[in-house]
């Protein structure tokens, strides 16, 4: 999920991935678009069987591939198709919003709504409040923040690769000095 | 026929590793017997320029200990990549961050403060903090920099094996150098020690619920715990089911719930979330205010699930720190 560039793309807009139970958020998708609804199309949404099935690996790899913000919808409570899946997904999701909120991410970033097969309306009316949500935020761009943290480790790949060149390939390099221009880290 | 060369090196470690090397006890006879040592600064007076003056791949096997947390520790990483067949990433720091990738909530100015500054047993009214390079007598001696972010070495450099633990146990350690030293070795990236979970050599597996169902989640400092029940069953967060055998229980036998240190399963790409996920499921309650006053028996989420892992999990580090 790389992010295209801006030229291509236009201006910024939030991207979220949708996890939705096959049995009534999906269904309310479906509902939303046959009733030709119009809402934010910002929304990927992923089918799975059941909101139980949302694993939080799964929301944070979304996260940490390019996504900005991650909707789950599930049945209503006492709903579930499976009796308890719905809960499962609750339970972890409380503890997942402290995680992340713990790992600097805000938990607004995360929605869990109940949407059964009927609230088409609903669906409409969650992805574009989340749509707007994160759109106040900003962009989370996480995978952006790795590439700025591994930058870190460059100039030591640079200064072997000009030791290589300056001796003629597969010499041992010496132990080399440090950097000419260190950053002023500690001072 | 010459003996294989041996290198051993530590980064951002405790020396809990080497003393694993140690606590092979006579067994280390039979190791120090069949290969030469070129390198352990714990034990050893080498140095790196002999390293440097070694022909490249000339050493078998490194076992590299600790995170990545420094210049100086990146540059010997690269050395000893250079210079060895294989690399191993021996014990937790290496595999995973380990204690040290803890480091990764906290931005590296906080952290050189309190040790420089803060701490209470520090006395250093000028402030001093260690400099990159100062004159001395017309030299110009250097410090290594420390990263903003500490690393696993497998983020730094391609590491062969990973023996995990925090430390391996001599054990896994002995069945490490054997398959080393009788060229017996499992595929390249494997972690040295079975590929299931903890709860599979627990004494205490017996009483583990079929549904495991929590109404609180007590630290062992706060409740008298049975010693032989599952620690699930008692409402004690225990990583086992979602951490690498390997230890023989150690910590279960010893009447500690398991925290982690063998990392997650091959199947399992970030433990911490793992674990979160299958033992949040498992609370009681279903409304969200009862869940929570159950959730807040676990008071440092990250500190917990993440006690060994956090610099490998998918999302390495507290996202907003600063590089600079």
């Amino acid at each position: 999920m790389t992010r295209s560039s801006p030229a291509s793309s236009g201006p910024w807009t939030p991207r979220i991935v949708a996890f939705f139970c096959n049995w009534c958020t999906y269904t309310a998708a479906d509902l939303a678009g046959v009733s030709r609804m119009k809402h934010a199309s910002n929304a990927r949404i992923i089918r799975l069987m059941c909101s139980g099935r949302v694993d939080p690996q799964f929301v944070i790899d979304a996260l940490t591939k390019g996504a900005d913000g991650v909707l789950i919808g599930g049945c209503h409570p006492n709903d579930c198709h499976y009796a308890e899946g719905n809960y499962k997904c609750l339970r972890r999701f409380q503890m997942l919003k402290r995680m992340v909120a713990d790992l600097g991410i805000e938990p607004d970033r995360l929605r869990l709504e109940w949407i059964s097969a009927a609230e088409g309306e609903k669906v409409k009316r969650v992805v574009n409040e989340m749509t707007e949500t994160l759109t106040a935020l900003g962009p989370l761009g996480i995978p952006e923040k790795f590439h700025e943290w591994d930058r870190e480790m460059e100039h030591f790949a640079q200064r072997v690769a000009a030791q290589e060149a300056a001796s003629g390939a597969s010499g041992c390099a010496e132990h080399a000095p440090q950097p000419r221009t260190p950053e002023p880290a500690h001072a | 026929m010459p003996k294989p060369k041996v290198a051993f090196y530590w980064c951002a470690s405790c020396g809990g590793c080497e003393e694993t090397v140690v606590d092979l006890a006579e067994d280390i006879l039979g190791v120090v017997e069949k290969v030469d040592i070129v390198l352990w600064p714990v034990a050893m007076d080498f140095k790196y320029k002999d390293l440097e003056a070694m022909p490249d791949k000339s050493i078998v096997a490194t076992l590299l200990n600790g995170a990545i947390r420094s210049t100086e520790q990146e540059e010997m990483a690269h050395l000893l990549r250079r210079k060895s067949r294989y690399v191993i990433a021996y014990g937790a720091c290496a595999h995973l961050g380990g204690i040290a990738g803890l480091a990764n909530q906290f931005p590296r100015e906080q952290i050189l403060k309190f040790n420089y500054e803060d701490a209470p047993s520090v006395v250093n009214e000028q402030k001093t903090r260690p400099q990159l390079s100062f004159a001395h007598n017309g030299h110009n001696p250097t410090l290594p920099a420390l990263h903003h972010v500490v690393r696993a070495l497998d983020q730094v450099v391609d590491v062969d094996y990973y023996v995990p633990g925090c430390p391996p146990t001599p054990k896994i350690t002995s069945a490490a150098v054997t398959a080393l030293l009788e060229n017996r070795l499992p595929p390249k990236g494997s972690v040295i020690a079975p590929d299931i979970a903890l709860c599979d050599e627990c004494p205490r597996k017996a009483s583990k619920p079929t549904n495991v169902s929590f109404t609180h989640f007590k630290r062992p400092h706060q409740m008298l715990m049975d010693p032989e029940k599952c620690f699930l069953a008692q409402g004690v967060v225990c990583m086992g089911p979602s951490t690498r055998s390997g230890c023989e229980a150690a910590c279960t036998c010893g009447g500690m719930p398991c925290t982690g240190c063998f990392g997650p399963t091959s199947r399992v790409r970030d433990q911490g979330l793992k674990i979160m996920s299958s033992l949040c499921a498992n609370v009681a309650p279903k409304e969200e205010a009862d869940i929570n006053k159950v959730l807040e028996g676990i008071p440092d989420p990250v500190g917990t699930f993440y006690r060994y892992g956090l610099a490998k999990s998918l999302v390495r580090r507290k996202v907003t720190l600063p590089v600079k």
